[in-house]
């Protein structure tokens, strides 16, 4: 086997692993993003903790999501050894450069973005998935079944102003990874196509990029409001 | 015009280098960069100082020896064209002009702002050649290749071995150098061949030379001189994944 780590340690192979986790956690982005959409419903959270209930307790859905843990991992693991590797390609920097005449800052930044995209995630998963895993949650009663009331910890934590700026800021930084990450991703895997390529920078740009991070973003700013009687 | 030059000097590989500074009083506007860099030396000699040494040939755009990372881009503020063809109009009087040479660990400094560039040539000798003696030129289209593929794998062929694509890179990449080679000889049926052991040879050189990985920021594109396209850096993934799934080659 030893073809296999060979290939896995290139520099080719290695953003292999990079591409094909990064594409899965964008994958996941839009799933997570339609199912949280419950928090608008304005309905008390019972769609929101029905929601939850679903993707605690589906064993298809919880498989997948022992997927997604490692895959956050293995990215974050080979996006440090990556990085580290790129910077001992040039140990004399240049006294002046220009970078910006020739690509953009996203491009170039993808670990700074990425690190804030670690810390989010951390502080996310401790807010929200440890305290639905082992914390103690409040119960909610629906036609006589019981359910975790995670819609009460969203409000608590979504009540607080500066977690709602955390957030806002983590989604933009979000924004920005994706913003050059989902159209490399593809890049990486060789999937560059006149017909194709397009469609897919305009998915990076628009979806990824904007329209999933915006999504993500209005969530804590509703529920600031709502919590406050402002709206 | 004035121009006020900031050069990296650095008298072997092992020494320490500093950027220095010189003055010129009277260059013409349509002088090369390189013209004023003779001129430069000129002063130099005259007053018994060690002249910059710098890499040229061919003084036309086609050797791909003209090195200079000239403020803060190879081949100074010009897209598309090598230092020998860059121009001092480009410049202003009285400007600064920082010159240094390509940085990177798989292009060491030999002296001021010359770099040991024979990395690429090993690369090449992993497998950017067809091994078998092709003889004598055949008959006009003997062997059929679309002008689609016989433009696409001319315009890789452009590739002058410079590394302003290294030099621009932030991780130091040879990505846009190594696919334009594995991209030209692998849609043309001469190269078609060998193409899978091609791609997993010479991106295995690129990785032993100490190049970086690619984070297709596309700076490399941007800065080459023959503008070589980042659909060939896809292009040498899709062969080297699809070789290294494929061939017997266990060893890795
Ligand atoms: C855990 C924190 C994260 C870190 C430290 C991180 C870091 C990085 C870095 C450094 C790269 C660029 C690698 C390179 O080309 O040099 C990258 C690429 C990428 N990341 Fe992340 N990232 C993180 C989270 C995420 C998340 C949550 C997603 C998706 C929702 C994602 C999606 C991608 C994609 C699609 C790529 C492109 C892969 C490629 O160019 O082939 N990343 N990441
Ligand atoms: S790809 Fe362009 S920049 Fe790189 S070596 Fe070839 S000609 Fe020079
Ligand atoms: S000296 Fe030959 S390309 Fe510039």
């Amino acid at each position: 086997m030893a073809w296999v780590t060979q290939t896995l340690s290139s520099s080719l192979g290695r953003k292999v692993i990079m591409s094909l986790t990064g594409l899965f956690l964008s994958s996941f982005l839009i799933i997570h993003m339609a199912g949280n959409l419950q928090l608008f419903k304005g309905d008390g959270g019972r769609a929101f903790n029905e929601y939850t209930y679903f993707m605690t307790h589906n064993p298809l859905i919880m498989t997948v999501s022992y997927l997604l843990y490692t895959s956050i991992l293995v990215h974050a693991l080979m996006a440090f050894i990556l990085t580290r590797y790129n910077q001992s390609s040039r140990p004399v920097k240049y006294a002046y450069s220009r970078p910006e005449a020739n690509s953009d800052w996203s491009s170039r930044n993808m670990g700074i973005l990425g690190t804030v995209l670690l810390l989010f995630i951390i502080i996310h998963m401790r807010t929200f998935w440890y305290e639905m895993h082992f914390g103690s949650v409040p119960m909610a009663e629906y036609d006589g079944k019981e359910y975790k009331d995670l819609y009460s910890v969203v409000q608590a934590a979504f009540g607080e102003l500066w977690y709602v700026v955390l957030y806002v800021i983590c989604m933009v930084a979000v924004g920005y990874h994706l913003a050059h990450g989902f159209q490399s991703g593809f890049q990486t895997l060789g999937i560059r196509h006149r017909k194709y390529t397009p469609i897919i920078e305009f998915l990076g740009k628009y979806f990824f990029a904007i329209i999933i991070p915006a999504a993500f973003a209005s969530m804590p700013i509703y529920v600031y409001l709502q919590v406050h009687h402002i709206i | 015009m004035k121009i006020n030059l900031k050069v990296w000097r650095q008298k072997s590989s092992n020494a320490a280098g500093k950027l220095v500074e010189y003055q010129l009083d009277n260059v013409s506007e349509d002088m090369s960069f390189l013209e004023m860099f003779d001129v430069l030396n000129d002063s130099l000699t005259r007053k018994g100082e060690d002249p910059v040494t710098f890499d040229h040939d061919c003084r036309e755009g086609i050797c791909g020896m003209c090195s200079m990372y000239i403020n803060g881009r190879p081949h100074g503020p010009q897209t598309g064209a090598t230092t020998c063809q860059l121009h001092m109009r480009s410049f202003s009087d009285g400007d600064t002009i920082v010159v240094e040479p390509w940085r990177a660990r798989a292009f060491p400094v030999i002296k001021d702002l010359m770099v040991d560039r024979t990395a690429f040539d090993r690369v090449i000798q992993a497998g950017g050649y067809v091994s078998v003696n092709t003889g004598s030129a055949p008959d006009a289209n003997e062997i059929l290749i679309p002008r689609s593929i016989a433009d696409e794998a001319m315009d890789a062929a452009a590739c002058i071995g410079c590394g302003a694509c290294v030099a621009a890179c932030k991780n130091a990449s040879a990505m846009l150098f190594v696919s334009a080679k594995v991209s030209q000889l692998a849609i043309l049926p001469q190269g078609k061949a060998e193409h899978k052991e091609r791609a997993e040879r010479m991106v295995a050189q690129m990785d032993a030379e100490g190049f970086g990985a690619c984070s297709f920021t596309g700076a490399c594109s941007v800065e080459c001189p023959k503008s070589i396209s980042l659909d060939h850096i896809a292009r040498m993934n899709r062969e080297y994944l699809g070789a290294q799934l494929t061939t017997e080659n266990v060893q890795g």
